[in-house]
């Protein structure tokens, strides 16, 4: 994130930044998107630090409405998808399998 | 248009099991209904006229053989969110990055719908993944409120909130993650419900935010809503945060409440649920509800949340949260749109040009939100705070649950918005579900139902009755007392005063 230190409490956000999030989020965003995310942005996290006002250190977090705990099945081997179904919405398959682009030669 | 549109589920499937009426003629009714008045409404995306005719030519076959109706709305059609997947059906929800995609299976809420011989007759409009108000996200244009076609007709579900005020469907089903269900309900002068949290099966719901995602029932009756809790209701292996104890009993709850007693009963008005930001008639038309469910023997308290003011503010750092998390499984590699910039882009090219293409901006937005709220020393000021935030909302529920055995409050601040209104500032849009995320951030169930007409725009205002979990039993009660009195002193159903918006007789 930016090299500047955190500070939520101004809720700005600058257009570097979204850039960066942009790039984390896979989202080969534009550059007229760029301004006008960023403001859009900013007027949101501005809004939403409100959260800081009320949220007290001893206040338990909750995750989740319903607490849970782990939910286990019986071990039973049952039907899953076929090749065929689980290719079916494929953008390219070939030979049975999913077809991707390369993964090597990557920058990041 | 015919008058089997015109009836409730109630009524029509018990004219489809004495077998007055067929089920075939029911949705040829119904399809009829739609290509007369979908071109305007556009509440759905997706018609299906055979596999529906299909359908209901089966729940006839086995009345024809003598057999017990599969479930008491057999034969009835039915409107469902196309967030909810069907192998026979495309399911987009709203984005052009699942056009055109057939699931291969569906979701336990049509598989419980199909038993039941519930006929589906397509799938409606939404705003993309369920991110909106206004429905007026979906990539595939917006739906526009039978009411009055130049306004919205609430979002994320406005698509089955319109099928059911158009009578293009007497059911619909909805998702409701911060208001979906509700809002559309109350700016259409429908019913919605959002049950507890795992009382119906997200199994097969494309997920938008894991953790407050709840499918249920919309309709144009408090009972019809009821009938259809009942058969997507309940606990189901395939999700792991479904309940595992019976559905609440909600139809014998519907019809108790229908006698129009409330005697013994408190409902809790909440302090902070009203006063700026509301629209004057809005708060006019949920004042006079209250004078009606006093009059029906309730007694009124005034509760205190406090921290409710502070739900919007965690909502939209949760839900982004979640959201940037979920649609990471878009990446154009096993189903769904795939955009190459060039014949040798990367992984990692193909990704981002792919989301880049085939999310809308509300979706985009959302998931850098997320991303943000998520960073590294990002983390505990946003998502951590906003997680101790449903921790207070939650204990303010509590406490006013100690004082009152539902909560009411309108269920948006406003009635129907222009469409376009809205639609380029984000925090306006976000202000919607101001009455409606409480419940979702604790679990808890709460429903709209037609309050009243505002007096200048002539447009529905929707009561919200809120519940503790598992306590549907009792809000679906309070609802269809006050449904009941409430069409008994102005002449019946709010629905039946639908002007003719849409350019052809209702």
């Amino acid at each position: 994130m930016p090299e500047s230190t955190p500070d939520p409490a101004s809720g700005a956000i600058s257009r570097a930044e979204v850039a960066h999030l942009a790039r984390l989020a896979r989202l080969a965003v534009t550059e007229p998107e760029l301004d006008r995310f960023a403001g859009q942005l900013d007027v949101i996290l501005t809004a939403v630090a409100r959260v800081g006002e009320v949220a007290a250190d001893e206040i338990e977090p909750t995750s989740h409405a319903v607490p849970l705990t782990n939910v286990f099945r019986p071990d039973q081997i049952r039907p899953g998808l076929t090749q065929e179904q689980a290719l079916s919405g494929a953008p390219a398959s070939e030979q049975g399998r999913f077809q991707v682009p390369r993964i090597l030669g990557e920058e990041a | 248009m015919s008058e089997l549109t015109r009836l409730t589920a109630a009524e029509l499937a018990e004219k489809i099991h004495s077998r007055e009426v067929s089920a075939v003629e029911a949705t040829q009714a119904h399809l009829d209904r739609i290509t007369e008045v979908d071109p305007v409404v556009h509440a759905f995306l997706h018609v299906a006229t055979q596999p529906a005719l299909a359908a209901a030519a089966e729940v006839d076959a086995a009345l024809a053989n003598g057999n017990e109706p599969a479930s008491p709305l057999a034969g009835v059609p039915l409107a469902l969110k196309d967030v909810l997947a069907t192998s026979d059906m495309p399911t987009t929800c709203g984005s052009k990055i699942l056009e055109g995609w057939r699931p291969p299976y569906d979701a336990t809420v049509a598989a419980r719908l199909r038993k039941a011989g519930v006929v589906i007759l397509g799938k409606t409009n939404m705003d993309e993944f369920a991110m909106g108000s206004s429905t007026e996200h979906s990539a595939y244009g917006p739906t526009h409120n039978p009411w009055d076609t130049t306004r919205i007709p609430g979002g994320s579900g406005g698509g089955s909130a319109a099928s059911l005020a158009a009578f293009e469907a007497p059911l619909a089903i909805g998702t409701d993650t911060g208001g979906s269900i509700r809002q559309p309900a109350a700016v259409t002068g429908t019913v919605g419900v959002k049950p507890t949290y795992g009382g119906v099966s997200r199994y097969g719901l494309v997920a938008c935010a894991s953790s407050l995602d709840q499918a249920g029932p919309c309709a144009r009756t408090v009972l019809d809503a009821a009938l259809l809790h009942e058969v997507i209701g309940g606990h189901d292996p395939l999700d792991s945060t479904s309940i595992d104890t019976p559905v609440p009993a909600v139809v014998d709850a519907a019809r108790r409440g229908a006698e129009g007693d409330l005697r013994g009963l408190r409902i809790g008005v909440v302090r902070e649920l009203g006063g700026e930001g509301y629209q004057p008639e809005v708060e006019a038309t949920f004042r006079s509800a209250l004078s009606r469910l006093e009059s029906l023997g309730a007694e009124l308290v005034t509760v205190s949340c406090p921290h409710f003011d502070y739900a919007l503010a965690a909502y939209y750092l949760i839900l982004p949260s979640e959201v940037s998390s979920n649609l990471a499984r878009f990446d154009a590699m096993r189903y769904g749109l795939r955009v190459q910039p060039s014949v040798d882009s990367s992984a990692e090219e193909v990704m981002a040009a792919t989301r880049e293409a085939g999310f809308g901006d509300e979706v985009k937005r959302r998931i850098m939100l997320g991303t943000y709220a998520l960073s590294s020393g990002y983390y505990d000021a946003y998502y951590g705070k906003a997680q101790k935030v449903r921790t207070l909302i939650t204990r303010d529920f509590a406490a006013a649950f100690g004082q009152a055995d539902v909560l009411v409050s309108p269920t948006a601040p406003t009635t129907a918005f222009r469409i376009g209104e809205k639609v380029d500032n984000p925090l306006a849009m976000y202000l919607n579900d101001l009455c409606t995320i409480p419940a979702n951030m604790a679990g808890t169930p709460a429903m709209s139902v037609p309050a009243g007409l505002a007096e200048s725009d002539g447009l529905p205002v929707g009561l919200q009755i809120m519940a503790p979990a598992l306590g549907e039993a009792v809000m679906y009660r309070v609802a269809a007392a006050f449904e009941a009195a409430r069409n008994a002193a102005e002449g019946g159903p709010l629905i039946q005063r639908l002007e003719n918006g849409l350019g052809v007789p209702v």
